[in-house]
């Protein structure tokens, strides 16, 4: 599922990322922010009034605010993986 | 440039960089900046424990060497030894936050490679204990090939061990690691960084993620935009309210202070100037201090404990309608207090047309210095009524300014998105820091300096505006019968503007002092108490009235709005119209900025008074 789907509050990892959707300079950010397949990931809020707003997920041990846009770009698994990418 | 050893400050935002900055350079700073590009260079000096003097620069935060913004541009080319007007730096102490550590070694792996004499500070282990995890320096010591200090920036811990580090590196030896030649990929120091930091790690205890628990009310989608909606609320009642009582303080020093000068000098043209010119003018804005260094504190505040992070984040929403992104908010929070530090901040903007968006309609976010004007007309005309429990009318009033101000450049920037910075708007992607209690030392030092830069502002720039308006209000001399303020050099050029600005509502007094607070906004009312001062002349009477209550005697209400709405809007500041010429490299868009602003003015201004007049307020 994508990350914009993901429940609030639900331990999962990253499956994968289309850096294709994301342009060259947000993929990149992205990528510091510690994001990769295989990464822990939290959905922790949905910003906004109507839940069209960014969003705000753990990603390791930094939280990261991120549009709609981005969120969508990557697939999630849920469930806590020893992640070991 | 100085001779001395040059170490460098580096790592990722947030990691402590300046607060350990702080804490080694104490009050020897230097702010400057680097030649050709608008960042700015702050370096300081310490001593080594053997009393050898050292510089220190504190970089700009980034994530990688691989450069987003133009802050993070110097930050490479310092560190590579290819930035104009600094020299490579003969050692390198990268910044590490303990609690997130997977992330911040990437980057320090990075540096290190690059092969120069290197010190780790793993700093901000207080944070991490708190988060139940323990880590073993020496472990990271070992696996990274470089010296790893424990630190805790704001406590002042671990600075000695620190400083007799980088005295035996500088002497020759440890910290340094030969560089390999070739370049890490990313994954493959994503991965390194990952291993390492797991083997640092002793305990690690599930985290009681107070910041976690705390966000769930205050990004709450609908409990969190009010809460930060009440949070400003509060600020401006606060900045009525509180100040009250060191206004009124404030303004007794200044009375008694020209009734020294009264009593001591023989009456006079030095007499005047000095009652009328100096004491009635700079006397006037002085008293506004309180309520400026009020919302300083607030905002402040809201910085240092993390909050203006998740400010940003509910407002994105809301600004990417007008096709800005909630990051933009931060600066604009900003101008709040100054627009000059607002237009600065922008630079971590990385999109150019959201930067330019940004930096255009900062001066619409309502600074400081019009609070004496706000401050002058609203005591005068509002009447401290109580409309609710614990909203005052004043209170109100200011908060709607305040509102003007947002509503009108959120339509700005919807305007100008599709107009002259048309395109396609950069996004939103920000770190959201840890929730902190900010340590009083620091508000107290950013408050000074405020309260510093505003009373040398008094002294300077608006004195000097002052002394010029008194000597044209006061010269030609006017034959009895006949205003003062009518009769003189000001009086006539005010005159021919008084033509401009009849439509709108202005009368005389307000078009004497349009011209000189185009200096700054706040010589609106130097002006005005000046211009008062020299009609009142020797009448005693009239001298003991409050430059309010000559106001109410003078103005009607429609005049009193529309000359708000018009300070909402008009670009009356010299530094705003220099800080945008340099952050833009031009005239073009300072220009612009200047034209569209007074446009807005004018229209604001004209369409309060014709309604007020309509309403019966005439
Ligand atoms: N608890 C704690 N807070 C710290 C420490 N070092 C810095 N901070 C705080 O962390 C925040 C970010 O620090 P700052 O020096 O501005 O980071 P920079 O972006 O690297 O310059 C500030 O609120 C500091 O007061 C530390 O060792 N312990
Ligand atoms: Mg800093």
């Amino acid at each position: 599922m994508r990350l914009t789907d993901l429940p609030l509050r639900q331990p999962a990892y990253v499956d994968l990322i289309d850096w294709n959707a994301l342009s060259a300079s947000d993929g990149q950010r992205l990528r510091e922010f510690g994001l990769c397949e295989g990464a822990s990931v939290e959905a922790l809020h949905h910003g906004g009034l109507l839940g069209r707003g960014p969003i705000a997920c753990k990603v390791g041990r930094m939280t990261v605010a991120m549009r709609r846009s981005h969120a969508a770009a990557i697939t999630v698994r849920t469930g806590p993986q020893e992640e070991d990418a | 440039m100085t001779g001395l050893p040059l170490i460098a400050l580096v790592g990722n935002p947030n990691a402590g960089k300046s607060a350990l900055f702080n804490a080694l350079t104490g009050a020897r700073q230097k702010l400057g900046n680097y030649p050709g590009v608008t960042v700015e260079r702050k370096a300081g000096r310490f001593s080594l424990s053997d009393g050898r003097p050292i510089e220190l620069v504190d970089l700009p935060g980034t994530y990688s060497l691989n450069p987003a913004s133009p802050d993070e541009q110097v930050t490479r080319d310092v560190i590579l030894g290819k930035q104009a007007g600094e020299r490579l730096p003969d050692a390198l102490v990268v910044v590490v936050d303990a609690s997130n550590l997977d992330n911040h070694l990437r980057f320090a792996l990075e540096l290190i490679a690059l092969g120069l004499p290197t010190i780790v500070a793993l700093n901000m282990v207080d944070l991490a204990t708190r988060d139940g995890l323990e880590l073993d320096a020496n472990i990271l010591s070992r696996e990274l090939g470089v010296p790893v200090i424990s630190t805790v920036a704001v406590r002042k811990r671990g600075l000695d061990h620190l400083r007799s580090e980088l005295e035996s590196m500088l002497d020759g030896g440890a910290g340094r690691v030969r560089p390999t030649g070739e370049q890490p990929d990313f994954e493959g120091l994503r991965k390194e960084a990952r291993r390492i930091a797991r083997a640092a790690v002793v305990r690690e205890t599930p985290s009681r993620r107070m910041t976690a628990a705390v966000d769930r009310v205050l990004l709450h989608p609908v409990a969190g935009f009010l809460i930060l909606l009440a949070l400003l609320f509060v600020m401006f009642q606060a900045v009525f309210s509180w100040a009250a009582a060191p206004a009124d303080l404030l303004e007794g020093w200044v009375t008694a202070l020209g009734e020294t000068i009264t009593a001591t000098l023989p009456p006079g043209v030095v007499h005047d100037f000095l009652l009328q010119g100096v004491i009635g003018g700079v006397g006037a804005v002085v008293v506004f201090l309180p309520q400026i260094l009020i919302l300083f504190f607030f905002i402040l505040m809201l910085e240092a404990t993390g909050y203006m992070a998740r400010a940003a984040f509910l407002m994105d929403a809301l600004m990417a309608r007008v096709g800005l992104s909630g990051r933009a908010f931060i600066p604009l929070l900003s101008s709040f207090a100054c627009a000059v530090p607002g237009i600065m901040a922008t630079r971590t903007i990385s999109d150019p047309k959201d930067r330019l968006t940004t930096i255009l309609i900062a001066p619409l976010m309502t600074c400081s210095a019009r609070l004496p004007v706000y401050g002058l007309i609203i005591a005068a005309f509002i009447p401290a009524r109580s409309v609710g429990p614990g909203i005052g009318l004043q209170g109100l009033v200011l908060f709607l300014l305040y509102v003007s101000g947002i509503v009108g450049a959120m339509i700005a920037a919807w305007a100008l998105r599709l107009t002259v910075t048309k395109g396609q708007s950069g996004g939103f992607l920000m770190e959201m820091p840890k929730y902190q209690w900010p340590r009083p030392q620091d508000i107290a030092i950013g408050l000074w300096q405020r309260a510093v830069i505003f009373l040398k502002r008094a002294g300077t720039i608006i004195l000097l505006t002052n002394i010029i308006l008194w000597v044209l209000a006061s010269f030609p001399q006017a034959p009895a019968g006949v205003r003062q303020s009518e009769y003189s050099i000001a009086g006539r050029i005010a005159g021919g503007i008084h033509l401009l600005v009849e439509p709108i509502g202005f009368n005389r007094d307000i078009s004497l002092a349009l011209l000189p607070s185009m200096a700054a906004r706040e010589v609106a009312v130097s002006a005005i108490a000046t211009v008062y001062a020299i009609d009142a002349g020797d009448d005693e009477d009239a001298l003991n009235r409050t430059l309010g209550e000559r106001l109410q005697g003078r103005w009607s209400l429609a005049t009193a709005l529309a000359f708000l709405a018009w300070f909402v809007f008009a670009p009356q500041c010299i530094s705003t119209i220099a800080v945008t010429r340099r952050e833009t490299n031009g005239w073009k868009w300072p220009m612009f900025m200047m034209g569209y602003l007074f446009v807005l003015a004018y229209a604001a201004a004209g369409i309060t008074y014709w309604a007020a007049v309509a309403a019966g307020l005439g």
